[in-house]
């Protein structure tokens, strides 16, 4: 099968080449849809990035756009994806659960409703673990997403089939979910950008919760400026959601390199457990900023070790109290002939949900119980207050830093199966980017280079880390890295 | 139970449905509005009442703005900080399967309230009954009765077992009209001793809510529901025992109240009796009552402490309430019905029974206070006794409250006025009522077209009064007035007031007929 690894669809290197293709009438809004709708046939098959592809839909869009609909818009004919925990009145928004195969939402969220509005085409929704609890996407009730790099591994998750769809350019960007590192560490193992916002700054009104207080949308895009333009998009205060951060965000040059910068270097995630990859990338990046005349200070945050542990307790008590839902009475699956109400509980969620759901919700259950509150739920608080003033310290006391640069992940896309049956194994995936999400910080994971396993090239990720309110900020820098190292323009050979 | 001393203790938990417009958590419409109680079953619903999934609750803050000023009234301190909470528990009329509420920090904490009562009762005697609002305060006493805390939260939906008709049907179906819904919950300590405090609470406090415009609080809609909690001190033999709390579920009428405290007072002396079962941490239960029985019947025994997981709604962003908000709200509140009771009846002098009248219906009350101020109050009993006769009357006749008749309260206030100058016989009022409910004109125009104006002239009388002595058939009155018996005068007068059509001013009438009769 022939490969088209250099370039997107269309010939073009980026969402904004595409779109300032499309506004100039080079391309037409139907001719990028159909582009990406023959890729998506193409690969999406083996691939199963979307799990869902609305494919008329988008060419009756796409026609829309090119007869002047949202002309000049920010993202006017742009062929986007939504991952599965969003929700849409346009298909089924299933989570990638039995639980909600046939659910179809009767509003959209703001986020996916930002987009379209933009002038944006949603191709279709993609894969990703049940409720997006996850690091492999193999939690998904539809089947697995394969890693376009080297189908052998995992794309990581749980928005492993926005980040694969990006990827292997199925779409011009994506949007993803956060709770504890699911847009960033599946970003790092398919090798495009992904970045988390700080919480508040995107609405969560219609992102089927996981846990509340972490979750995060954000854009999975293949280069700096596309995620900053995906992200002023979907950013700003939403009255439908009482947590999202008042204001817009104001616009900003990614261009801009940022002056006297100071990239803060936690020595706790140094650890033997990085592979030997990982620690190459993290230092090459390392130099890129020194070379830029960055001055590079150690920081400490001591409290890191604890992120894992205090994450597994805060998110899974909100998950299993977010997802008492779903309890076949009022929508969702319903089991049959059951004896009472008790029975059509019982059934209905051990139908409904998948084994790692059903570990969590246990886990939250038993964190919130009484007697178990404080020595959990409440300690687990506590605990993350400290992690929040860790980075505080880093960020603000004495000069600070304006970045802290780490590792993404500690590997790189490891083997389908390999962790599924120890699921400590698999948390640990996401110890470098809980923390943010425990913090309200802004982070995201860019391409930092590769390693080649198996005789197949896998990305590695970097992560920067800004604080809350940031992203301006983070995107720059991030920006410098993108140019120095060339790395988002590497693509995935797509041997399918 | 003769032999021994007993003593209720009855703590009480209220729900009170706030009439907000919209629910607690989106911009659904709220069900214990007026415009909307109507409403077909699961009409009043969208994506966040039916909890799908996406959704998420952002707080109403008239509801809290109505919370706090129910804490203002009750003396409670309100809270400068305050959070929501999730309440979780299975059930098919709760979507979410957590209710949002408030757990350690409740928004108005520490209050209290008098309640009127009359002397005698509180002890064991409890047998009256007392569900009658006459003879509650008559002796003019009152006992404070402590609040605990009022917090906020979400009501559910309902689950019914039989279809809209009464219809059989074999499983329940679900109305989410009522799911959230915001209600205010009220606990207070265990400070009523007797049945009649009970219902004496549960009246005032219904009387304040509405008159605080919070809730419509017809009982009937479920717009206040009572939950005793009920025990029985029990002395005997020199030793004290105290049986198990019970709590009643849902009662939703004072004679429901009354009832189930009565029934439960007698039904746990003859429990200690038969069991000697005494409070202990885990032995309240919870009962329900019977209404055509009667009876409380058991509903579940607590075995162990609910679970209800509360932990911090993490959707929601806790609330701050700053002086100047608590003091516009404050600056709301207004006269309360019973210090407004007590004035009618002290200062103004008004009968007992017109002053509960006035007050039992807030927005009557308000349109008495606006025809008082509106020119109507140069005589406040005559003002009350139009009110509560003939404006009543009225009201009754047409099947509506007396402030939504169509009569002004200067058109009341005229009325009044008109009748104090002398220029309208009482016998009058009730015509120059109806003629006021149809038109904007005022009292004086519609009296003067409705030929309701006495003819106080002097000129005309007189011709009416020759008249009425030149007739040969009233020989005998006038010689019986002459011979002194005023009996007669009355006769005579009939004459007159026949003559003028009944427009004669009578009080002029009579003085001409004993002037030119009696010189």
């Amino acid at each position: 099968m022939r490969l088209e690894c250099d370039g997107m669809a269309l010939g073009c290197n980026s969402l904004i080449e595409l779109r300032d293709a499309i506004a100039t009438g080079k391309v037409s809004a139907v001719d990028a849809v159909r582009a990406y709708l023959d890729r998506i046939e193409r690969y999406n098959k083996k691939l199963f990035a979307f799990r869902e592809v609305y494919a008329d839909s988008a060419l009756a869009r796409a026609r829309q756009v090119d007869a002047g609909e949202s002309r000049g818009r920010a993202l006017a004919g742009v062929p986007v994806a939504i991952k599965d925990c969003m929700c849409s009145t346009e298909g089924t928004t299933a989570c990638s659960s039995r639980m909600l195969a046939n659910y179809r939402s009767p509003f959209t969220a703001t986020a996916v409703q930002k987009l379209i509005d933009a002038g944006a085409i949603v191709l279709g929704r993609t894969n990703m673990d049940e409720f997006a609890m996850g690091s492999s996407t193999e939690h998904s009730a539809f089947g697995r997403t394969l890693n376009p790099w080297n189908t052998d591994c995992v794309p990581g998750g749980s928005s492993g089939g926005s980040a694969a769809a990006v990827a292997a350019d199925l779409c011009a960007a994506a949007l993803g979910s956060d709770t504890g590192g699911s847009i960033r560490q599946p970003a790092a193992l398919c090798g495009v950008i992904g970045l988390k916002p700080t919480y508040g700054r995107v609405s969560r009104y219609g992102l089927v919760a996981f846990a509340s207080s972490l979750d995060q949308i954000g854009p999975f895009a293949r280069t700096i400026p596309d995620a900053a333009l995906m992200l002023s998009v979907i950013a700003g205060h939403d009255p439908l959601d009482s947590t999202s951060a008042p204001g817009n965000m104001d616009a900003f040059d990614v261009e801009q390199p940022v002056q006297n910068l100071r990239i803060g270097i936690p020595a706790q995630y140094r650890s033997d457990a990085n592979h030997p990859a990982v620690s190459a990338a993290w230092d090459e990046a390392i130099a890129v900023y020194q070379d830029a005349g960055a001055k590079i200070v150690e920081v400490e945050l001591p409290h890191t070790e604890y992120g894992i542990p205090v994450y597994y307790i805060v998110a899974t008590a909100e998950a299993s109290s977010n997802l008492a839902r779903y309890d076949g009475v009022h929508y969702g699956h319903r089991a049959q002939n059951p004896a009472d109400l008790i029975d059509l509980y019982c059934k209905s969620r051990s139908e409904g949900f998948g084994d790692e759901v059903k570990r969590r919700i246990m886990l939250g259950t038993y964190a919130l119980s009484s007697g178990y509150y404080d020595a959990y739920y409440n300690r687990a608080l506590k605990v993350r207050r400290l992690i929040k003033q860790d980075f505080d310290n880093a960020f603000f006391q004495g000069r600070g830093c304006d970045a802290i640069l780490c590792p993404s992940t500690p590997g790189p896309a490891f083997k389908f199966g390999e962790k599924m049956d120890d699921p400590l194994a698999m948390y640990l995936n996401d110890v470098y980017t809980v923390n943010s999400n425990l913090a309200g910080n802004a982070s995201i994971s860019l391409p930092g280079g590769f390693v080649e396993i198996d005789g197949k090239r896998l990305p590695l990720g970097v992560q920067l880390i800004c604080p809350a309110f940031e992203e301006a900020k983070l995107l720059r820098i991030a920006r410098m890295h993108e140019k120095a190292t060339g790395y988002t323009q590497h693509r995935p050979p797509l041997d399918v | 139970m003769a032999s021994l001393n007993t003593r209720l203790m009855v703590g009480m938990e209220v729900h009170v449905e706030l009439c907000t417009r919209s629910k607690m958590w989106t911009s659904a419409p709220n069900v214990a509005h007026p415009d909307f109680d109507a409403a077909d079953p699961n009409t009043l619903t969208n994506p966040v009442v039916i909890g799908m999934p996406g959704t998420l609750p952002v707080m109403n803050r008239a509801a809290v703005e109505m919370s706090i000023k129910v804490g203002l009234a009750l003396g409670c301190k309100i809270a400068g900080f305050t959070k929501w909470d999730r309440k979780s528990y299975y059930y098919p009329d709760l979507p979410k399967n957590y209710q949002i509420s408030q757990y350690d920090q409740p928004l108005c904490e520490e209050g209290a309230v008098e309640i009127p009562v009359s002397v005698g009762t509180g002890l064991t005697e409890s047998g009256s009954d007392g569900a009658e609002r006459s003879g509650l305060a008559e002796s003019g006493s009152v006992k404070t009765i402590r609040i605990i805390r009022a917090h906020l939260e979400e009501d559910a939906g309902k689950l019914l077992h039989e279809a809209p008709g009464g219809i059989r049907i074999d499983h329940s179906i679900v109305d989410l009209n009522r799911a959230g819904t915001p209600l205010l919950e009220i606990v207070t300590y265990p400070d009523m001793s007797s049945a009649d405090e009970c219902v004496a609470f549960a009246r005032t406090l219904r009387d304040i809510c509405r008159h605080l415009g919070v809730t419509q609080g017809i009982m009937q809609k479920g717009h206040i529901r009572f939950e005793p909690n009920i025990n029985v001190i029990i002395e005997s033999g020199g030793q004290t025992y105290k049986t198990p709390i019970v709590e009643i579920k849902n009662l939703n009428s004072f004679k429901a109240v009354h009832g189930a405290v009565t029934y439960e007072h007698q039904r746990q002396v003859e429990e200690w009796q038969e069991t000697g079962k005494v409070m202990g941490e885990r032995a309240k239960t919870t009962r329900g009552w019977d209404d055509t029985r009667m009876v409380t019947t058991l509903q579940r025994a607590k075995e162990d402490a609910d679970e209800y997981r509360y932990f911090p709604d993490p959707d929601l962003v806790p609330v701050v309430v700053d002086d100047a908000w608590r003091e516009s709200i404050a600056a709301t509140i207004g006269e309360l019905p019973l210090a407004r009771r007590s004035r009618y009846v002290a200062q103004l002098g008004l009968p007992e029974a017109q002053a509960d009248a006035l007050i039992d219906e807030p927005a009557v009350c308000a349109f008495f206070e606006d025809v008082l101020s509106s020119g109507g109050g140069s005589d406040v009993k005559k003002a009350a006794a139009v009110m509560s006769n003939n404006v009543q009357k009225l009201a009754n006749e047409r099947g509506k409250l007396a402030h939504e008749l169509g009569i002004s309260a200067a058109q009341l206030a005229g009325v009044l006025q008109l009748l104090a100058e002398d220029k309208i016989a009482s016998n009058a009022v009730d015509a120059l009522l109806s003629a006021c409910c149809d038109s904007d004109e005022t009292a004086e125009k519609l009296a003067e077209k409705q030929g309701l104006l006495q003819v106080s002239d002097t000129g005309a009388l007189e011709g009416f009064v020759d008249q009425a002595l030149a007739d040969p058939r009233n020989d005998k009155a006038i010689n019986d007035i002459r011979e002194g018996k005023d009996k007669a005068i009355g006769s005579l007068m009939g004459q007159v007031m026949k003559l003028s059509q009944g427009s004669a001013n009578p009080k002029l009438v009579r003085e001409l007929i004993i002037r030119k009769l009696r010189g």
